[in-house]
């Protein structure tokens, strides 16, 4: 019987008279990749969000490496590191300086701060640009810092929002493949969602799919296929989701990314 | 403690890298000081008042630290939306210790921004009081940064996005600057402007600064340090407390 890392029971988050996040419940095993899939506004992020302490859900339980997030944010936030839907690097610094501002804000002992920087970044091919400002980086570069800097504090869990949006399949299999042999040799759990099905039923051990807020279902993706009868996951998501299209509503941020384009400022 | 000193850096390196922005907020004051500097001296001087150029200086400088504190302060919407508060949002590490490591980031930057407005000030012709009391110059800077990268700070946690600045720059900034004594002594001003005047914390600052570079102190230097000092706590306070409320 393996250990259960990630347990949520009855998680709800509203907004208003809208429902996110309805009464989902599932358990993530130590050391597993664990796949979250759904169309958009399903509630995939919103739960990453209340799992990863900056988000308080409406109602339900969680426990995140045997801590609540309500309650123990600090030891939750030890405990994982993650990788944002969206970029969250300091465009204006170098990438070793975003690890070490990093590293300094978990207190990873320097030391450890400079040989684990350069253990990562050699590992994700970014130490000879270690010393160029992040703004001069390509996309999959950005993402593949904020792999590398999510795992400085050796977290137990990773989560990953769409790692692996908007990059090419080269980068998506390179970024994937580490993320495999790191779980692997560091018995590091890996909670991810993604649009890429193939992705998913390549490398999850189980996935759930969400839909409206409630997880639809939850299995091994081989499982899935079977049951829906389906050649691939790709198939068995649009057999259990339906082929409606979803709208998500344009968030504040992304107006104003809109609006930063058109000042030019920054990038 | 670490990661207060960790993000007051990250500003720091910011502001040394973004030379176009030390330079360019140092437009509006430079203009502000030549155009009135020189434009009311005459004016100042026939009235007896005596040197504007120098009476000018500590309202200019002010301005520099207003202008630079209180974007300091916006600039976590920009952090909002570039991702990179997330990131500290997610650190084990209290709110209270990153509000205050920005805080005083923010007003470190503000400082040297109303530094380098002085030194601008000098090239032009002012006159030192006393070299003695450039300490107390400093600690009312270093005041009057605290309290508006606090005010930014405060105005940031809460905006979601830029389309609120215009407004903020219009309805706050400007007023706060205009409404003060930055440009002109309190003497003899109507009724309603001296209660304006006496509301706004600035005023104090300026004062202070005024003070402490040679001329007279319209209030005292313990009064604008108290009214300062409350000040700026009662607005750092608020600024943590929004801070802490951000959800993502």
């Amino acid at each position: 019987m393996t250990n259960e890392i990630i347990v949520v029971q009855d998680l709800v988050k509203n907004y208003g008279d809208f429902c996110a996040v309805n009464h989902i419940s599932f358990a993530v095993p130590e050391g597993k990749i664990f796949g979250f899939l759904g169309p958009n506004g399903a509630g995939k992020t919103t739960t990453i969000k209340m799992l990863t302490t900056v988000l308080a859900p409406t109602s339900g339980t969680m426990r995140v490496n045997g801590h609540d997030p309500v309650h123990d944010q600090k030891q939750v936030r030890r405990s994982f590191g993650i990788v944002f839907q969206d970029a969250s690097l300091d465009d204006e610094l170098t990438g070793l300086e975003n690890m070490n501002l990093h590293g300094g804000l978990y207190g990873v002992p320097l030391r450890e701060r400079a040989t684990r920087s350069q253990m990562l970044l050699e590992l994700i091919g970014l130490w000879d640009r270690r010393n160029d400002f992040v703004k001069r980086y390509s996309g999959g570069m950005k993402r593949r810092l904020e792999v590398a800097r999510a795992l400085l504090h050796q977290p137990r869990i990773l989560f990953l929002d769409e790692p692996t949006i908007g990059l090419d399949p080269q980068t998506r299999n390179h970024i994937w493949s580490h993320i495999q042999t790191l779980s692997k040799e560091h018995n590091v759990t890996v909670l991810f969602t993604t649009h890429y099905m193939e992705e998913a039923d390549r490398v999850a051990a189980e996935v759930a799919v969400i839909d409206q807020g409630k997880i639809v279902a939850q299995d091994a993706p081989s499982a899935l296929k079977e049951q829906t009868h389906s050649a691939t996951l790709e198939d068995a998501f649009i057999a259990l989701t339906g082929h409606g299209i979803r709208d998500e509503e344009a968030s504040a941020v992304d107006n104003m990314r809109r609006m930063a384009r058109v000042w030019g400022r920054r990038r | 403690m670490r990661a207060i000193y960790i993000l007051c850096v990250r500003q720091l390196k910011r502001y040394q890298r973004s030379p176009a922005r030390i330079v360019g907020s140092l437009g509006q004051p430079v203009v502000f000081l030549l155009a009135l500097g020189f434009g009311f001296g005459a004016t100042f001087a026939k009235a007896g008042a005596g040197n504007y150029f120098n009476f000018v200086t500590p309202g200019i400088v002010a301005m520099g630290i207003l202008f630079t504190a209180v974007f300091s302060g916006i600039e976590i919407i920009w952090d909002r939306q570039f991702g990179f508060l997330k990131e500290t949002l997610v650190a084990p590490v209290s709110r209270l210790q990153i509000v205050l490591g920005r805080v005083l980031g923010g007003a470190i930057v503000a400082m040297m921004q109303g530094a380098v407005v002085f030194l601008v000030c000098l090239a032009f012709g002012f006159r030192f009081g006393s070299w003695l009391l450039l300490p107390l110059a400093i600690v009312f800077m270093f005041l009057i940064s605290v309290l508006f990268t606090s005010i930014g700070t405060a105005i940031g946690s809460v905006l979601q996005d830029m389309q609120g600045f215009p407004l903020v720059m219009n309805f706050l900034v400007m007023p706060l600057f205009f409404f003060s004594d930055a440009l002109f002594p309190m003497n003899g001003l109507p009724k309603a402007l001296t209660v304006a005047l006496r509301l706004n914390p600035l005023t104090y600052g300026i004062d202070g600064l005024r003070g402490a570079l040679g001329d007279t102190f319209a209030f005292s230097a313990i009064t604008d340090f108290a009214v300062l000092l409350v000040a700026s706590s009662i607005l750092l306070s608020i600024g943590s407390y929004l801070f802490s409320k951000i959800q993502l």
